[in-house]
């Protein structure tokens, strides 16, 4: 038997850590190897260019680009997805002034898509089914002569459904209106290929797969069709012109190795963390009553559980729980006392909002992680249960819905 | 969010947590908030012949701390009078909780849970005092 140890990280949709591989590729560019890639008339910039642009290389093949040209370097996915939209709503908006999103995109797309539209551009922001999907019928419905872009998500964060995306790609291609998605989540996880799905502008970030924080992509289609974005940031003309500033040059290494080994591991990473999932649903759902999952069970990210346990509120379980890192839903845990806006968009009701628990499992969850975490939720669901009014008046056969309830 | 030792002790260990039957005429039950906010509570008490409050229990649906504002009502509430529970203000609770400003409204649940406990008792018995007179 594995010794555990703790506290147990089963948060890895929030972050990753570094891999250890990773890690050993990008010391050297820390110390001996710290040039500047801009710099073209010495040594130590030409080994710096030769780093980025392999790891440039190992973004595009992971991902399925055409050319190592079509990656621009980031900050991270919330500065591609703010480079995305505001560079297409930019320099395409003598063509149109219409974009298309969903209610369920990140902050970093749904907050720019409001900036956008305080600058005069219409946002349709797109309702999702009781699976947690968006229907690409309704897209093709929303698209307008007006519409210069789509932007969907490749997976979410929260309940990690997988977008239709292929579909939602051939209708965009065929329409002529571009499509983006933030894809963080997804690549290297589920089916990602840009060249098949008709993806023409992709956000992706390193420190969701066990690469380095604050280093990201934009992937920018350069052939049918050549995409083009308004620069967002000003400065010496880096990235081809689409995004000034020095190079994070430790931190592209970290993220192109990270690509690497998801491009060779990512599939049977899947497979193995999907055993892992079923094994904690499975123990979860056979030992406890009202246990609801959030979301498709067949659409899903492998490393996905957000279940709610009713009547017992998220926070205090994330409390009762904390030598286990999970996240939570429930309004408590966060500063603006709403439920989370994807669990109320996708339907669920406030009070199972409340009592969402996501747990994320990943690249250094072991079974006996899984069987001790699962063993920890149960006896502290029936505790928690035990405290609950509302269990009681459930095993009392109130329909809890009839009940007055006085909102505060 | 960094919880308060207190509140850490209550909900790792609350205090008084049970159902008191709610026939009762003795028993006053008080059954605030609502699912859909997030926090539910029910307090009840159990007076005894001089007025006193014999018993106290809780259960809530909640989080830490709504847990942790129940059961320090419960502790506080027995022994005293309905007077002196009736004095019990949400400002005690997150003083005594550490309560952050965000949690505040934890600690106005279990006032109100007090409140509503007391009038539910309290109407009980004119109740009974207008069967006795009929
Ligand atoms: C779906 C999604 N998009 C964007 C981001 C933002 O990425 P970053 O932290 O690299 O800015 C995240 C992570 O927080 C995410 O989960």
């Amino acid at each position: 038997m594995t010794s555990l140890k703790f506290p147990i990280f089963m948060d890895y949709h929030s972050t990753t850590p570094v891999d250890r591989r990773v890690l050993d590729e990008m010391i050297p560019y820390f110390t001996e190897k710290f040039g500047n890639a801009a710099s073209r008339n010495h040594a130590f910039g030409w080994s710096a260019e030769e780093a980025v642009d392999q790891a440039r290389e190992r973004v595009a093949k992971l991902i399925g680009a055409q050319s190592e040209k079509e990656i621009v370097f980031t900050s991270g996915a919330s500065e591609s997805n703010n480079l995305a939209l505001k560079g297409v709503a930019e320099f395409y908006k003598e063509k149109g002034n219409h974009i298309i999103t969903t209610v369920i995109e990140h902050k970093a797309v749904l907050d720019t898509c409001k900036r956008l539209e305080s600058e005069g551009f219409e946002v349709t922001y797109l309702p999702i089914e009781a699976d947690g999907r968006v229907s690409v019928e309704k897209v093709a419905n929303a698209i307008t002569d007006k519409t210069i872009l789509v932007s969907v998500m490749l997976a979410n964060n929260e309940i990690g459904t997988v977008q239709p995306l292929a579909e939602i790609g051939k209708i965009t291609r065929e329409r002529g209106v571009l499509l983006h998605t933030d894809a963080v989540q997804g690549v290297g996880k589920t089916a990602f290929d840009v060249q098949a799905m008709n993806v023409d502008l992709a956000s992706i970030t390193a420190h969701k797969m066990y690469g380095p924080k604050g280093v990201g992509a934009l992937y920018v289609r350069r052939q049918k069709p050549r995409v083009r974005i308004a620069a967002q940031m000003d400065g010496g003309g880096h990235e081809r012109g689409m995004r000034s500033g020095t190079l994070n040059v430790p931190g592209i290494v970290g993220f192109g190795k990270a690509c690497e080994i998801m491009t060779n591991e990512g599939v049977e990473e899947a497979k193995k963390l999907l055993a892992l999932r079923e094994r904690l649903r499975t123990r979860l759902m056979s030992e406890l009553d009202e246990v609801h999952v959030n979301g498709s069970m067949e659409h899903r990210l492998a490393g996905n559980l957000n279940v709610s346990f009713a009547f017992v509120e998220g926070e205090a379980m994330m409390m009762a729980i904390k030598d286990v890192a999970v996240s939570s839903g429930s309004a408590c845990t966060s500063a603006s006392l709403e439920p989370s806006y994807v669990l109320r968009a996708l339907g669920v009701g406030d009070e199972l909002a409340h009592s969402s628990i996501r747990f994320g499992l990943g690249r250094f969850t072991t079974e006996a992680e899984v069987d001790y975490v699962a063993e920890l939720v149960i006896r502290k669901v029936r505790h928690l249960r035990d405290m609950s009014p509302l269990y009681e008046m459930h095993k009392e056969g109130i329909d809890l819905t009839k009940v007055e309830w006085a909102h505060h | 969010m960094a919880y308060s030792d207190k509140v850490i002790q209550h909900t790792e260990n609350p205090k008084n947590v049970g159902t008191l039957d709610k026939e009762d005429p003795n028993v006053g039950t008080g059954l605030v908030g609502a699912p859909a906010c997030g926090d539910v509570m029910r307090l009840q008490i159990k007076v005894g012949d001089g007025g006193v409050i014999e018993d106290a229990k809780f259960k809530t649906f909640g989080c830490g701390s709504a847990i942790a504002s129940s059961s320090l009502a419960t502790e506080w509430l027995r022994g005293k009078t309905l007077d002196q529970a009736e004095a019990i203000k949400n400002s005690d609770i997150v003083e005594e909780l550490d309560l952050p400003p965000v949690k505040i409204h934890c600690s106005v649940l279990a006032e109100d849970a007090i409140k509503s406990a007391i009038a539910d008792y309290r109407q009980k018995q004119g109740k009974k005092q207008a069967d006795n007179k009929a």
